[in-house]
């Protein structure tokens, strides 16, 4: 049939499987959401507050389903909100397809109303981006960005698309979703080299990150955990992928991570590592990294291999594939002198637990736990919030865990707590702080909206309190640009966007808050008093190793 | 620091050299040569780049360059495997003194003059890099008026071809 281009890339986005968008209108997409109305019994958009909003609600949709998240928005400003959303899915590897709007060909180059160089602005954060110059190559231009997306190491695609182009007619076929291209399994005389240094060691440690959430490969992973009788840690990304009492399972390892899960990597003789990058917060000073240990990685993506550590033996392919192919060859083996050490770290773990009376923050997340059904969603922003929810949340399902990792975005949280909401079709949870959530507050407007049950559970110190801690351990307490001093009732706040919420200040008051939030059909915010000394710990300090962990810390009020 | 010799079979498409530059350019990778042209096939244009830098660098540099979705095939080139070619044009002052020796030295390096005036003269050499630095050197002595080089091409020695690498 003959359609617009506008119409073409709506067919084919639902051709793709989409049913629910992101985005915000303007002018130069006027066409595209002229055919979402004319569709919109088939495919569903959520208009945002802020496109950067947006951006992030079609992360935390794909990283809660697994599928493409996308985002729709005008040329200029549309676009150039959307960067931050786009970096940070990129730099967490979410499948996502951006579309944006922009002037028509005849206009472009001109710097005419409006215009931006959108596909050189998101060059070094996007897998690939497309200029579509002729309505002849934007259906398959779209199916492509899908592939390209969900293939490999998943990551954002940007369409940009003119308005002379979303206006030009041309044949549309449909044609089904495309498919991920074939994944395959590591080369067999790596994979023999990694069962030779498996089979030897006596400490091996299992590190996983996003990337086993990605290839779907948890059975096979706890297959070789149980086989070889090892620990098992991960990165931030990781987190969820497993169950969090899993008896194997030592937690998040790294610069706040699990005292047990950092300390069993870094007395292991072998770290066996699937869909991590070795980022610096895990690894502190690459020098002093586990020293002691050889290092096994596997990953589709090649150019991690060597990236920041070098490892013992690479291994490029898929982990699933893989640890299938590697699993029959490894011995079964029982580690009791290892498990022994390990069980050691976890006890001296719990001298340092923080178990203070009142509103401690780990108190708070560990109430928020007892509402948490299996299918729960729970997003965070970034900063000290999000490092207490990553270390005492309780996780029991992969993909419930939506927090950004790589780019560290504060105000990522609130879009990606509505993109999570459609996600899993249930209610979502937000940790936030007073600073993220100032961020991007006004997506509690889309919230109310579209009556998004999302549970906002808001600690509030008043301060910065990541950046706060930084310049208390390394700044001489110059507190400076992190005392807030704001007046916000954020109370009053949620009442004026239509929404609900309370503030509490005792471990009672806040569990009497989460019930009525969870009984709440639309968004409701707790505001949840903590002190603004509060401190996350245990805490690697930058650069350093496990030698220099700072496990407590007492400061002088 | 090592020399490396990287060649890029990339789609013949409006943007993929800024897609290459770009990505040097973000993981800071130290590019001393660079050239594009056409190749036998007109939908696919040849890259080649002359790097300075360690071989964990050089490998990120290929390993990188893989992940670029027009990106065909990649080849790593080496003194013994392959010819490496690169173009000079200089323009000299004539001056009556040094003329014999210019043209002296042009003759024994192989440069041909490709233009002529009362003022100047301008030669052309075709020769690998080093040759190319050597005659420069050489003309250092005299009066240089302008200089432009090409960077290095290459090919491999043999039958086969860059398209026949397999991508892994």
């Amino acid at each position: 049939m003959i359609l617009s281009g506008a119409d073409i890339l709506v067919k084919t986005l639902i051709e793709q499987g989409c049913e629910t968008v992101f985005g915000y209108p303007g002018g130069s997409i006027l066409n595209v959401y002229d055919s979402l109305y004319a569709y919109q019994n088939e495919i569903n958009h959520i208009l945002t507050a802020h496109e950067q909003g947006a951006a992030h609600a079609a992360d935390g949709y794909a990283r809660t389903t697994g599928k493409v998240g996308v985002v729709i928005s005008t040329s200029g400003p549309g676009a150039t909100n959307l960067v931050t959303g786009i970096a940070n899915a990129y730099l967490d590897s979410i499948p996502m397809v951006a579309i944006c709007g922009n002037v028509s060909t005849t206009q472009i180059g001109t710097d005419s109303f409006q215009e931006i160089d959108i596909t050189g602005i998101t060059l070094p954060i996007t897998k690939h981006n497309y200029f579509v110059g002729d309505v002849k190559d934007l259906a398959d231009t779209v199916r492509e960005a899908f592939r390209l997306a969900k293939s490999g190491r998943p990551g954002p695609v940007l369409i940009d698309v003119p308005k002379d182009v979303q206006m030009a007619k041309c044949e549309y076929e449909p044609l089904a979703p495309v498919e991920k291209d074939n994944v395959f399994a590591a080369k067999d005389v790596r994979i023999e080299e990694a069962e030779k240094l498996i089979n030897a060691s006596k400490r091996p440690y299992i590190y996983f990150g996003g990337g086993l959430i990605t290839a779907n490969a948890q059975e096979e992973m706890l297959a070789l955990a149980e086989k070889i009788d090892a620990p098992i840690g991960c990165s931030l990304m990781g987190l969820s992928a497993i169950p969090t009492d899993h008896m194997r399972f030592l937690g998040m390892q790294g610069m706040h991570g699990h005292f047990a899960s950092s300390m069993a990597m870094h007395k292991a003789d072998l770290i066996i590592s699937l869909g991590v990058r070795f980022n610096d917060r895990v690894t502190g000073n690459r020098q002093k990294f586990a020293t002691g240990a050889k290092i096994i990685h596997i990953d589709v993506d090649g150019s991690e291999l060597c990236k920041t550590v070098n490892a013992t033996c690479g291994l490029r392919g898929d982990i699933k594939l893989t640890l299938k192919k590697l699993l029959p060859l490894i011995n079964e083996d029982k580690k009791p002198e290892w498990m022994e050490k390990v069980n050691a770290f976890i006890q001296e773990e719990e001298t340092y637990l923080d178990n203070r009376e009142g509103l401690t923050p780990r108190k708070a997340i560990l109430t928020l736990n007892k509402y948490l059904g299996e299918n729960t969603a729970v997003c965070t922003d970034v900063g000290q919030h999000q490092m207490w929810s990553a270390q005492n949340l309780n996780f029991k399902t992969a993909r419930r865990f939506v927090s950004s990792g790589g780019l560290g975005t504060m105000g990522f949280g609130f879009g990606a707590a509505i993109g999570a909401a459609f996600g899993t079709k249930e209610r979502s949870v937000l940790v936030t702080g007073d600073g993220s959530f100032g961020m991007n507050l006004n997506e509690l407007a889309t919230a109310v909206r579209y009556n998004i049950p999302i549970v906002i559970l808001l600690m509030n110190n008043g301060v910065l309190g990541m950046v706060r801690q930084w310049q208390t351990l390394f700044y001489n307490k110059h507190y400076s640009n992190t005392v807030l001093e704001r007046k916000t009732d954020f109370t009053a706040l949620a009442k004026a966007f239509g929404a609900n919420g309370e503030a509490v200040t005792t471990p009672e008051e806040l569990d009497a808050a989460l019930k009525r939030a969870f009984k709440t059909e639309g968004p409701y915010v707790i505001d949840c008093k903590i002190d603004k000394d509060e401190f996350v710990l245990p805490m690697l300090p930058p650069g350093g190793s496990m030698d220099d962990i700072i496990t407590k810390l007492e400061v002088e009020q | 620091m090592n020399r490396y010799t990287v060649a890029v079979l990339v789609n013949n498409k409006f943007g993929v050299l800024n897609r290459v530059t770009s990505m040097f350019r973000r993981r800071q990778f130290n590019i001393s040569a660079l050239t594009v042209s056409e190749t036998e096939t007109s939908e696919l244009s040849r890259i080649t780049v002359v790097f300075d830098g360690e071989e964990d660098a050089k490998q990120q540099l290929i390993n990188q360059l893989y992940k670029l979705p027009d990106v065909c095939s990649i080849k790593e080139f080496g003194d013994d495997n392959s010819i490496s070619c690169e173009l000079l044009l200089v323009k000299m002052k004539n001056e009556a003194e040094t003329q014999e020796d210019i043209r002296r030295a042009a003759e024994a390096f192989g440069a041909i003059i490709v233009d002529y005036s009362r003022d100047y003269t301008m030669f052309r050499l075709a020769d690998t890099t080093r040759r190319i630095d050597d005659f420069i050197n050489l003309m250092r002595d005299f009066t240089i008026l302008e200089i432009c080089r090409t960077g290095s091409i290459s090919l491999g020695k043999g039958s086969s071809t860059i398209r026949q690498v397999v991508n892994l």
